[in-house]
């Protein structure tokens, strides 16, 4: 095949609902292949750490019944990359039964559908380190050592786009694949095609978030991509909007550090070289991307662990007095913190104030927080691993600012507002305890296809 | 005295955005080559003034690059921890750019 075209209509499937006419308008160009992503690490560490999901799956299912009942109607593959927002074994046995239940409740013909599983025990990471793997820290953070893996709860490891070629190959009609590269779902049937992993990367890379890489700003309108060797032609296909080198180039850099590398398993595309040249009005053709082989292939593995339960107060404060010297009535309450529940750091406790109003979004990054604010929102955020305990404290760093001493506070009927006096219970902390990559002796080794057969014609919907 | 332009005058893109969990990444795009190329040349932004703007040591920029193709100067930084640990204050790191915003361009 010396082309092959792609429509992708979300850069996150499920976050918020697709916008179906631009997506529509995409099918009467009779796409070879729809594909769209679901992950995302922008939503912190929560819901891959309890196994949950960011999205409602109204949503999800709105996303995947649009798109999997053109991909049959069309008779074309449909790829869905990092099921459920985090790509566990839960994400992809998820996103399989919204399948199977879409298909029997339109009476769909049997069609293959490809589960990728790419979640890993933290026995098989341990074993693999008890057998010499480094597993080796990225950005900075130091390797991982078993103590690190004992307190992540769940890990995922990233697949490029071998697993999904291979079940393109096998005749997958619809991949469903647990955690995997954005531009690794859009580089599989490239590669498959014959077509060099240099093209196959940086067309996935171009196109994995949809209407981004296009002007105006829109989020959730299709893309169009046609796709030939180092030639690749990305049009936008909601009415306002256009594919411009700007908009392409811009979007290149989207979210990452490094502007010319994108890092898969098997090696790196380097974008040093690319070029934009717009085609037509809705259109721009990149080239030049070039391909960088790893001399060692190295799987990328996400991990979240526990902190603790979390809980939230709420907190005012308008007296001019106390704003000029919330400083010092934030040390107030912490002394007493110490004094009730031991230090933070022997004792196991975190609490945070979240000062609105004066430096809550930046921190100590703010190059000028107001010195004295007209008001002071403050929210009051505590972390203990054990819940009662952590609603303890919690109320107390609230109630502490309240009761705050200090000697020229004029309303001695307390020193704060409090907006109610509840101990709100937030979702428990997580950390992303593994951003490392682990060395494989191949690109699919950590991932395990399974292939079922989804009969629509049989099946009653749940 | 004329009162100098600023990146909020000159610049059609100023925004901050997470890159992987540990950073946060700057992008400043201009639709206009001209003004890219004013800001470029001027030094308007560079890695001491983005040390000094968001009062960070040096140690925390870990990139810094003027990408040519976008017309884009973009840098990144290291996070205080992990996004959306305990007592995150942006959990996409899509509010840290404002103060870039007020930069003036001779």
């Amino acid at each position: 095949m010396a082309e092959i075209t792609i429509l992708c209509p979300t850069g996150h499937l499920g976050f918020t609902p697709l916008e179906k006419d631009s997506f529509l308008a995409g099918c009467e160009r009779k796409p070879d292949f729809i594909i769209a992503d679901s992950g995302s690490c922008d939503i912190g560490p929560y819901p891959l750490g309890a196994d949950g999901q960011a999205s409602p799956e109204a949503w999800q299912r709105h996303d995947l019944e649009i798109m999997l009942l053109a991909a049959r109607r069309l008779g074309v593959p449909m790829i869905v990359g990092s099921a459920s927002d985090t790509g566990t074994d839960r994400g992809v046995e998820q996103y399989v039964r919204l399948i199977q239940e879409i298909a029997a409740q339109h009476g769909l013909a049997p069609f293959k559908l490809a589960a990728i599983h790419s979640e890993m025990s933290r026995e098989a990471v341990l074993s693999r380190m008890a057998s010499g793997a480094k597993v080796a820290g990225l950005d900075g953070r130091p390797d991982a050592d078993a103590a690190l893996i004992q307190r992540t709860d769940r890990i995922v490891a990233v697949m490029g786009a071998e697993p999904i070629a291979a079940a393109l190959r096998e005749g997958a009609d619809v991949v469903i694949a647990g955690r995997a590269s954005d531009c690794a779902l859009f580089a599989a049937p490239i590669l498959n095609a014959g077509m060099s992993e240099a093209t196959a990367y940086y067309a996935g890379k171009l196109m994995e978030c949809a209407s981004f890489c296009c002007e105006p700003f829109m989020g959730k309108e299709s893309i169009f991509g046609r796709i030939a060797e180092d030639d690749i032609r990305i049009t936008a296909m909601h009415p306002g909007q256009r594919c411009t080198p700007a908009s392409l180039a811009s979007h290149a850099m989207y979210e990452r550090r490094d502007p010319y590398r994108e890092h898969v398993v098997s090696g790196h595309v380097d974008m040093s070289a690319c070029r934009y040249e717009q085609l037509d009005e809705k259109t721009t053709r990149a080239t030049g991307a070039r391909w960088v082989p790893a001399a060692q292939p190295m799987a990328k593995l996400e991990g979240a662990g526990k902190v603790g339960e979390r809980r939230l107060a709420v907190v005012g404060m308008r007296e001019p007095y106390m704003i000029a010297n919330i400083d010092k009535a934030i040390a107030w309450a912490r002394a007493r913190l110490d004094e009730r529940f031991g230090r933070p750091e022997e004792a196991g406790w975190q609490v945070f104030y979240h000062l609105y109003g004066r430096d809550g979004v930046m921190g100590p990054m703010d190059p000028s927080p107001p010195a004295n604010p007209h008001e002071l929102g403050i929210v009051v955020e505590a972390l203990c691993a054990d819940a009662k305990r952590a609603e303890e404290i919690c109320a107390l760093a609230a109630r502490n600012l309240f009761y705050a001493r200090l000697p020229e506070v004029k309303g001695t009927a307390g020193a704060a507002a409090l907006m109610s006096d509840e101990v709100l219970v937030g979702k428990p902390g997580y950390e992303w305890t593994l951003n490392h990559v682990i060395p494989v002796a191949s690109a699919t080794e950590l991932f395990r296809t399974r292939f079922v057969t989804v009969d629509g014609t049989t099946r009653k919907a749940a | 005295m004329r009162n100098m332009p600023t990146l909020r005058d000159l610049a059609s893109t100023v925004r901050s955005k997470n890159a992987g969990v540990d950073h946060i990444t700057f992008d400043i795009i201009f639709r206009e080559r001209a003004n890219f190329e004013r800001v470029r040349d001027a030094k308007v932004i560079t890695p001491e003034v983005v040390c000094r703007l968001l009062r960070l040591t040096p140690d925390r920029i870990t990139d810094f690059v003027v990408f040519e193709p976008a017309n884009a100067i973009k840098f990144t930084i290291r996070r205080e921890r992990p996004s959306g640990s305990p007592g995150e204050r942006d959990v996409f790191g899509s509010q840290q750019y404002a103060p870039l915003l007020d930069l003036e361009v001779p």
